[in-house]
This record gives structure tokens, C-alpha cells and sequence, in this order.
């Protein structure tokens, strides 16, 4: 039991870029509480300007390795709705596809790879080869699985090639949605060794209500495409997602912060589970019921859990999705829709697998990018981050400082947050109140 | 060399090249045998200073990242540029291209004085880097490639040949058929041409070839119809830290 804490864990292992734990607290009253960023931006608003159509899908991409086709989407979709570009349904199937399998390689990666240590009280996954073969196994398969997936639809893992404006510049052959179908259908197998390896950890018991934001759509659970929808009962066009997300400067803080109808919100998995749980398949509802995961949920921790039971829901939506192009025939006249390149202003909106994006580009006549503005999930998640430390912090203030940090640092990587991405509008100085 | 101590280091970039070495799936217990991962922040919590080799993913565009990768400097025997980003400073040198003060302004305003960020430049600006792992995103095989050659204790083979030799050799049909605009005939190789298989343009992510004939390539491009603009587009997109200059012709 401690009176006086002075944490600065710099910087957080285990999350995707550079972001530094501080906590103060005297006589048992938090002093200071902050998740700073110190990770270099990178300016990619700038580097948009003046580019042709073709090329922001591409350049983009390379905000985030781990999440690229979600960039990559995002940015084509922008543009395409700015030219008045109208891709086949055979596109749009196709983009789910290879729109899964992406979140099913960084769902993996984070529950296996970046959260299970904390479950087994290792540092990282390297102990667990030894001491649990079978799930490092399990996850390298399922990684492998999703990753040859999009390396099949995109022409590799990261950075897709295929992906463009328009439809596909080559698309997959019926032999290889066939074989796609049944790694799908191989990878049932482990999904059901880990969800008994999942039931056995022990989530931390932590709840605080906030607003969830996520995309909604009527047919499906939404990852691609949808309106911007919030648990607190509004929902909006994606173009107009002005109309509610807002982003301000906080004096306390390194990052630009986000907020809607209250003062922070969370995007990502566990909001998209408590917006959209009726779309999931009844298989993964089954999943998740087992796993004790009801929407509405708001213990933070479990975000990983609706990770899980994403990656179960997208390898049965998948299989569906197969099905149904093979049915209706690959058709190489639907790859790709003419373009003309014009003025005009697009938003695109997706669910990266942290949650809420938004590309939103301006052309001006001469085809070119005039105005460039994206807004990144994890940076949408930075002011609920700090906020659920506050609230944390005091339920825990009787334990050693040890665990103290580790709770702090385990509810961080809970959200999964990728700082590469969010870095490129970071304003990256600290002041001290 | 016996198990060496490994450290692997990003600076700005997009995580893409460490996230190609977590997908070696079918090898990467290998290669978490076969070498000891003292350093690791995005993967592993423990860390030491202690390394013999260090993987470097990503540019150099802070005044910490100039004290970081210095400091990497002194304490690696051997340095691996991972990625275009590392290599020839990569995408990130558009913004040297916008105008570092002119990006700033842009997208920070009035708080652009808060901003750390300085020219792009790539690691072997600041620091001897011994082998370069290239490409955006780097060929996974190839890190590891180059790994167990440095085990082992011979050097590892990395194509100076253009792009075109890997495209021909898989049947592929000139992407300059269809109109596209392609850098292959000045673009290293070690890619397997995998933007043309898919039906796109080579980007140059690898770097240029040794002595590459910019002109011709300008010359060749015109013959099909395209402009100097595309083609200094072409060679920008990861190479703008380099420096490749190409005369205008007066006709364009």
C-alpha cells in the first residue's frame, strides 16, 4: 500500500510506436496522470498535396503497416466519392474480403502477441514458446492464415497492390478463392483451442461507461462501410461526420484529444461489439457468450475479448462472402470501373481494427489534392485512455506500485493503440500544469 | 559469431517492416532460436543495451532521433537499414519535397514551433550502416536472409539488378503496354517484381540501381506518352531524399 506514487513507465512495450506512462500521486490523490507521446509526426497531410487520384491510396498506406488496408480503403473510398467513382459489387465483396483479413491479422496480433504475456505474467511471447507451445502455434497459424488472405486479394501482406481507385488491378483466380475457403474453413479448429485458452484468463474487473463510436450498417457488421454511429443514441452520415467529431488541444496532454457528445469516447472492437452486436454471426455470438461478453459491455479489458470474437465473426462472414462470388463468377470486366479525374470533396470512412478512420480529401480541377485531413482511431482514444486511468487508478491505489503500473500499462495496450498512426497531427510538446 | 544479441529499433514510420518480421510466421521460432532479443519494444517488455546487431526500421526526422540513432551507433558492432524508410529515408522525404517549414505550418499552424521535426534523412546519414534490407515493404526472406548470413559468417546476396530481369523472368506482360507508369528498368531488384505481377507499376521502393540512366528512362517514358512530371513523380515517391536529378527536356 503506497501514499506517494511516482510511475513513468518510457516508453509502454508492447504497443505499435513510442507513448510514455506517467503517474504522480500524492497522499493518495492523483497529481498527474498522462499516456505522453513522444513519437515523431510525420506529416502526411502535407505529403498529399498536389497528388493525382491514383496515388493516395498508396502513399497513405504507409501511415500504418499494420493497419494498410484499412488506410488504404479509407483513402480510396474518399476519392472515389469525391470523383463520383462507382466500383462493382464484385469490388466491394472483394474489399470485405481482403477488409477481414487484415483486422483478423491485427486482431491476432494483438491478443496473442502484444496482451496474452500479461495473462501469462511474461514479458513477452518469446517465454511462451516454452511454456505454452501450443498457443504460440495456434497463433502463428491463425496470423498466417489471415496474412496469406490479403498477400491472395492484395499481392502482399502489407501495403496491398491490387487494392485501387476503381476496383482491382488484378483479382484472385477461383482456384484461390477455393483454397482461401478452406484455410478458412482449417482455421475453425483453432479458433475452438483458443476460446478454451481464453476462458481460463482472468480479465481484471474494471468498469467505466462511456460513449462508444463505431460504423453502422443495416446488412452487415460494419467494417468497410456504414453510417458513424454512437451507443448515445445518435447516428450520422459518414460524410458529415463533422457534425459530431470534434478535436481539441489539451493543455494537460501531448496529443490532440477527441470528443463527440461527452468529453472523451472510445472506438475500436468493444465499441463495435456494443454498437453493432446484433449483425455478428450466431457463431460468434456463441463465442462470445462464452467468453461472459454482453453487449452493452464497458470493462475496458475486454476490448480483447471482442477482438477474439471479431476474428470469429469475420472467418464465418468470410466463408459467406466466398460463396457468394464464386456464385455469381469472378468477372474481369467488373475489376475495374473508368475514371475521370476531376474537382471535388470525399469522405471515407472505415472501421480500422482500432477503431473509427476517416480520410476526407478536396480536389481541385485539375485532379489534384488540394486539402488533406485524416483522423486517426487512436487518436480518438487518447482522451478515454487518460480518463479510465482516473478512474482506475484510485479503485487500485492500495496495491503495490507494481501492480499499480502494470494495471496502468496492461489497460493501455488493452486499446490496442497504434501511435505511428495517430502521430501524424500529433502536437508533440508536454506542458506541465 | 555463435547466438548473437539483437536489437531491433524503429524510428518514424509505419511499423510495417518489424510487422513483416513478426510474419515469418513459418520461421520466426527459428529465428527466435537462433538469435537472442535483448531489444524489442513493440514485442518484448524486458530490454538491454546490450547488442551486438541492430535492426533499424525507419527515417531519421527528430533532433532525439539524431541522439538515438547515434547512440545505436556506438553500441552496434553491425547496423541493418530495415525498409525503404531506413534506407533512402523513403516516403516520409515528401515532406522534404512540401517544404519542412511549409509542412509544419500546414498541418500545426500556429503551434508549429512546439513540433520537433527536422529534414528527413536516412540512417546512413548519421551512421555506417552495413546492409541494407530494402524495399517498402522489405522482402521478409531477405531479412532473414540477411541474418543467418551474419550467423554464419557470409555475405548475403542482394541483387544490383534492374527490376525489369526479375519481371521478365516471371512472364509478365511491360506494364508500359497498358499505359502505366513503371521505374523498373532503373529500380533494384530483390522484389520479385511483385508490383508488376499484380497488374501495377514498380514504385523504385528499393532504391535506384548503381549508376541508373535517369534520362534514358525519362527518354522511354516519353515514347509512351508520358510526362517529366510522372517520371520525377516516380522517382519521388521513395527516393526524394536522394537526389536524383533529370534534365528537363525542353519539348515537355
Amino acid at each position: 500500500m503506497v501514499n506517494n506514487l511516482n510511475i513513468e513507465v518510457s516508453p509502454v512495450s508492447r504497443v505499435e510506436g513510442h507513448g510514455d506512462l506517467i503517474i504522480n500521486v500524492k497522499d493518495k490523490k492523483i497529481e498527474k496522470l498522462i499516456f505522453r507521446i513522444p513519437e515523431s509526426p510525420r506529416f502526411f497531410e502535407a505529403m498529399l498535396v498536389g497528388k493525382k487520384y491514383d496515388e493516395p491510396s498508396h502513399i497513405t498506406s504507409r501511415i500504418c503497416g499494420i493497419c494498410s488496408v484499412a488506410h488504404t480503403c479509407a483513402s480510396m473510398k474518399a476519392t472515389e466519392r469525391a470523383l463520383n467513382i462507382k466500383p462493382t459489387g464484385q469490388t466491394i465483396d472483394l474489399r470485405k474480403l481482403i477488409y477481414h483479413h487484415e483486422n483478423v491479422q491485427s486482431n491476432v496480433l494483438h491478443v496473442y502477441f502484444l496482451a496474452a504475456p500479461d495473462f501469462f505474467g511474461v514479458g513477452s511471447v518469446i517465454p511462451l514458446v516454452e511454456t505454452h507451445p501450443e498457443v504460440v502455434n495456434i497463433a502463428l497459424r491463425t496470423k498466417k492464415m489471415a496474412n496469406d488472405m490479403v498477400r491472395i486479394i492484395g499481392g502482399r501482406a502489407v501495403h496491398p497492390i491490387r487494392t485501387v481507385v476503381g476496383g482491382f488491378t488484378k483479382l484472385p483466380t477461383e482456384e484461390e478463392m477455393i483454397e482461401m475457403r478452406k484455410m478458412l474453413e482449417d482455421s475453425y479448429q483453432d479458433l475452438e483451442k483458443s476460446l478454451e485458452v481464453l476462458k481460463k484468463v482472468n480479465i481484471p474487473d474494471f468498469e467505466r461507461e462511456t460513449e462508444y463510436i463505431s460504423i453502422s450498417d443495416t446488412a452487415d457488421y460494419a467494417l468497410y462501410d456504414g453510417n458513424i454511429k454512437s451507443t448515445d443514441g445518435w447516428e450520422i452520415d459518414d460524410q458529415d461526420y463533422r457534425d459530431k467529431i470534434n478535436e481539441k488541444i489539451v493543455q494537460h496532454s501531448t496529443a490532440k484529444h477527441c470528443w463527440a457528445n461527452r468529453d472523451s469516447y472510445m472506438v475500436g472492437a468493444l465499441a463495435r461489439f456494443n454498437n453493432n452486436y446484433e449483425k455478428l454471426t450466431d457463431n460468434a455470438k456463441k463465442y462470445a457468450e462464452e467468453l461472459g461478453l454482453k453487449a452493452p459491455c464497458y470493462n475496458t479489458f475486454m476490448n480483447n475479448i471482442a477482438q477474439f470474437v471479431e476474428i470469429v465473426h469475420s472467418v464465418d462472414d468470410s466463408i459467406r462472402l466466398i460463396d457468394k462470388i464464386i456464385g455469381n463468377g469472378l468477372d474481369e470486366d467488373k475489376a475495374m470501373v473508368d475514371i475521370k479525374p476531376g474537382a471535388g470533396r470525399g469522405v471515407g470512412v472505415v472501421e480500422a481494427p482500432r477503431g473509427l478512420l476517416i480520410h476526407d480529401y478536396t480536389y481541385d480541377s485539375k485532379g489534384k489534392i488540394e486539402k488533406a485531413n485524416l483522423i486517426i482511431p487512436t487518436n480518438m482514444n487518447y482522451a478515454n485512455i487518460e480518463k479510465d486511468m482516473q478512474s482506475l487508478v484510485p479503485k487500485i491505489i492500495d496495491k503495490s506500485e507494481d501492480e499499480i503500473r502494470l494495471a496502468c500499462e496492461m489497460l493501455i495496450r488493452a486499446y490496442d493503440p497504434c501511435i505511428s498512426c495517430s502521430t501524424h497531427l500529433m502536437n508533440v510538446k508536454l506542458i506541465n500544469n | 559469431m555463435g547466438k548473437p544479441k539483437v536489437g531491433i529499433f524503429g524510428f518514424t514510420g509505419c511499423g510495417g517492416c518489424q510487422l513483416e518480421i513478426l510474419n515469418l510466421e513459418d520461421q520466426l521460432l527459428d529465428l527466435v532460436n537462433a538469435v537472442e532479443i535483448v531489444h524489442f519494444t513493440e514485442a518484448v517488455t524486458e530490454h538491454s543495451d546490450n547488442y551486438e546487431i541492430a535492426l533499424v526500421e525507419g527515417s531519421v526526422t527528430t533532433k532525439h532521433g539524431v541522439e538515438r540513432i547515434k547512440k545505436i551507433g556506438d553500441i552496434a558492432k553491425i547496423i541493418v537499414a530495415i525498409g525503404a524508410c531506413a534506407v533512402t529515408g523513403g516516403l516520409n522525404c515528401l515532406k522534404n519535397l512540401y517544404g519542412l517549414e511549409k509542412a509544419k505550418e500546414l498541418v500545426y499552424g500556429d503551434r508549429k514551433d512546439w513540433i520537433d521535426s527536422i529534414e528527413v534523412k536516412p540512417v546512413d546519414e548519421y551512421v555506417k550502416v552495413d546492409y541494407y534490407a530494402r524495399g517498402c515493404p522489405p522482402n521478409r526472406f531477405e531479412i532473414i536472409d540477411i541474418v543467418r548470413s551474419l550467423i554464419v559468417g557470409r555475405e548475403p546476396e542482394i541483387p544490383n539488378y534492374p527490376v525489369c530481369v526479375e519481371c521478365k523472368r516471371n512472364g509478365n506482360t511491360c506494364v508500359y503496354e497498358f499505359g502505366m507508369p513503371c521505374m523498373g528498368p532503373v529500380s533494384r531488384a530483390g522484389c520479385n517484381s511483385r508490383c508488376p505481377n499484380s497488374g501495377s507499376g514498380c514504385e523504385a521502393c528499393r532504391g535506384l540501381i548503381d549508376n541508373p540512366n535517369v534520362n534514358a528512362q525519362k527518354d522511354l517514358l516519353a515514347e509512351y506518352g508520358l510526362t517529366v512530371e510522372d517520371v520525377m513523380e516516380g522517382f519521388n515517391l521513395y527516393n526524394a531524399c536522394k537526389k536524383v536529378t533529370i534534365e528537363k527536356n525542353k519539348n515537355n
